[in-house]
């Protein structure tokens, strides 16, 4: 940003109030209906939970450009963010927490976070770590052999960039400098293994070796994670591939399974829950007019009250039937 | 109609689905201007342009991951393994993604995929260049395996892989690349998955086999009935998985003795399932124990030459079998 200019950094962006609303919307949606998972969890209603806490920013602000149903997204499971903001339902959501029928995702096939909607473009996740990778770069590549402008966004932890199909992938992407974006979601650890010992040098800095670039962003700060993603994951203007490593932190535990306190401190957390993301932006809201105390009060009002429906609603969906495990294994032709 | 050889009907029909079909397309190593190793995809850059057959990086989890991409973006994607046996890093893209995107999304996405792979033993291949890989697919659900031995059955099964929304895994012996011509159609034409094919009628007993073994089966089928007047039933089940049981369990029923021949370390085998299918189903029917010829349990077929024949049931261990399941 020009030190000269005297507009507010969303301004510089070309955001709006309204965008910058619907941004906190969807970071605070995400983060109420995580919580309510938990919730259900300890009640004994949802026997697994994966978490987007402290990573809302880095998800909304990456997928913010993007066009649903025409680019398309490989989420990883904590983009709960993403999914919602493009288009999945927070009862949705739920409904796959407690393995409904009725889940969108799966049917209750899979856990919780291995996100799919085909009108959505939002393509079947599994659990293998970083899958995803080349087939996104294939995904691209079909939009490059027909001469469209669809963009591809993509993503993981930090771990996910040790493994072969990671490099192989942005190797790919390097190539045919197809439209795709690499978001390294670097939350610090991998279950338990600190970031020291799961990455060498610089995951950002890897780009410049595939040939295109590569920017670490504070990915608590939604509005800087949307400058980096911007005509990028949105197709206007974007072009090749690009790799976006945002900082951030999981505030959870790996997973209603991990108990974290084997391995962190809780000082680490506490001391970066005061960079969580959410209120961080709803400072800027303030400051800039566009969100007062009040107003922050009523939206989340809308949302626990939308989230606690939601909740209800896909507590009393029907399970699955036992027979419906027995397909559908193949496509008709 | 043309003679062509098992290698020309492949190249051929991924000519013609590509010609009728923009939105198919090959990636491999080496498949565009050498025509791959094998010259399977020969001149096929030449006519489509290096974006439709497109030389990948050689790196086979990619070439499957991406291959799985472009199919969700609306394309028809043929990738080239090189060699079967450098299809082990792609295991991953293969089994646990294309084989369940469709059940893990409740039918919302599917994976229409081909996967060609040459297999099997040649004399010089070695460790490396020869191993028969089927069985590590064939417990796979979502997955469909083919295995033509003959050209114009590889052409019309091609065609069938490509249209199908399903991933399917087309395995190619290498020695049956050049063995021999048949006559193949040249209008469209499909051979389905699924069906297994009878390649010679006979009431003493049945040997089910593909690929380089089926030739083998065959040839001693004719020696034995001139020979000895066993009449054997030869049937091939050109898709591996899911099988064609019908078609294996009528003959195991009719002759009443059943023998599958693999070029396959035996045990685990796909001989292994077909055994227990016959053994259960056609149980009442069988008046001899279900037998099964492969290789021994060593990694693969070695490279010199006499260890590889020791590997590769060889024509006079198939006679043996045979003989043994008529007179049994
Ligand atoms: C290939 C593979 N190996 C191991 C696992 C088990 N596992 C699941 S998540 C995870 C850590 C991933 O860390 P990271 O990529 O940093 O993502 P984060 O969970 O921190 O968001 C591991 C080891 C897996 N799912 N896939
Ligand atoms: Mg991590």
């Amino acid at each position: 940003m020009d030190v000269k200019d005297a507009r507010a950094r969303h301004e510089v962006l070309g955001l709006t109030g309204e965008d910058l609303l619907r941004m906190h919307y969807s970071m605070l949606l995400a983060r109420r209906v995580d919580e309510r998972s938990w919730i259900l969890n300890r009640q004994g209603k949802a026997p697994f939970v994966i978490s987007c806490q402290g990573q809302e920013a880095a998800q909304v602000g990456a997928v913010y450009g993007m066009r649903p149903g025409y680019d398309y997204l490989y989420p990883y499971y904590r983009d709960l963010a993403m999914t919602l903001f493009l288009g999945q339902s927070p009862r949705e959501q739920l409904l796959s927490v407690m393995g409904k029928r009725e889940d969108p995702n799966s049917g209750g096939r899979q856990m919780p976070g291995h996100f799919s909607a085909r009108e959505l473009n939002i393509v079947t996740a599994s659990a293998p770590v970083g899958v995803q990778y080349p087939q996104a770069t294939g995904t691209a590549l079909a939009f490059k052999v027909r001469g469209e402008d669809g963009v591809v966004l993509v993503c993981g932890g930090e771990a996910s960039t040790s493994g072969g199909d990671w490099h192989e992938a942005m190797n790919f992407a390097g190539i045919h400098d197809l439209p795709v974006v690499f978001l390294v979601q670097n939350n610090a650890y991998a279950i338990s293994v600190p970031e020291k010992a799961q990455v060498a040098g610089s995951i950002a800095g890897r780009a410049q070796g595939y040939g295109f670039p590569g920017v670490e962003v504070d990915g608590m700060d939604v509005l800087a994670v949307y400058e980096a993603a911007r005509g990028r994951s949105s197709g206007r203007g974007g072009g090749g591939p690009t790799l976006i490593e945002a900082k951030t932190y999981r505030i959870t535990a790996h997973s209603s399974d991990d108990d974290d306190r084997r391995y962190r401190e809780r000082e680490e957390i506490e001391a970066w829950r005061l960079k969580d993301p959410i209120p961080r932006f709803e400072r800027y809201l303030e400051e800039i007019g566009v969100l007062d105390a009040e107003a922050r009060e009523e939206v989340d009002a809308r949302i626990r009250a939308e989230v606690a429906e939601a909740s209800r609603s896909a507590e009393e969906a029907p399970p699955p039937e036992p027979e419906d495990a027995l397909g559908p294994v193949y496509a008709g032709r | 109609m043309a003679t062509k050889s098992l290698l020309q009907a492949i190249g051929e029909g991924l000519a013609e689905e590509m010609r009728s079909d923009e939105s198919v397309m090959i990636l491999g190593e080496d498949v565009g201007r050498a025509g791959g190793v094998f010259r399977v995809t020969q001149g096929l850059q030449d006519e489509f342009g290096g974006g439709r057959v497109l030389d990948a990086p050689l790196a086979e989890s990619l070439i499957v991951g991406a291959a799985i991409g472009l199919s969700v973006n609306g394309m028809r994607p043929v990738a080239e393994i090189q060699f079967g046996d450098f299809i082990t890093p792609a295991f991953d893209q293969i089994v646990n993604e294309a084989a369940r995107f469709h059940y893990r999304s409740n039918g919302a996405w599917s994976c229409p995929i081909t996967i060609r792979a040459p297999y099997g033993a040649v004399h010089g291949g070695g460790l490396y260049h020869s191993q028969s890989i089927e069985a590590w697919f064939c417990n796979t659900p979502g997955l469909k395996v083919v295995a033509p031995t003959y050209p114009a059955d590889a052409k019309g099964m091609l065609k069938s892989a490509i249209r199908d929304p399903n991933p399917v895994l087309f395995l190619e012996h290498k020695r049956t690349y050049r063995l021999l011509k048949e006559d193949v159609p040249d209008e469209d034409y499909e051979v389905p998955i699924g069906e297994a094919r009878v390649h010679r009628i006979g009431d003493d007993i049945t040997v089910v086999s593909y690929g380089f073994m089926l030739h083998t089966v065959l040839e001693v089928a004719e020696g034995l009935s001139e020979a000895h007047g066993v009449e054997a039933e030869v049937v091939e089940p050109r898709t591996l998985y899911p099988l064609d049981r019908e078609t294996i369990l009528r003959s195991a029923k009719k002759t009443g003795k059943f023998l599958v021949v693999v070029e396959a370390n035996l045990t685990g085998s796909v001989a292994g399932e077909i055994s227990a299918v016959v053994a259960r189903e056609a149980f009442e029917w069988l008046d001899a124990p279900v037998m099964r010829l492969g290789a021994p349990d060593v990694p693969a077929a070695p490279f010199a030459r006499p260890m590889m024949d020791a590997f590769v049931p060889d024509a006079a261990k198939i006679e043996r079998a045979m003989l043994e399941l008529a007179r049994y």
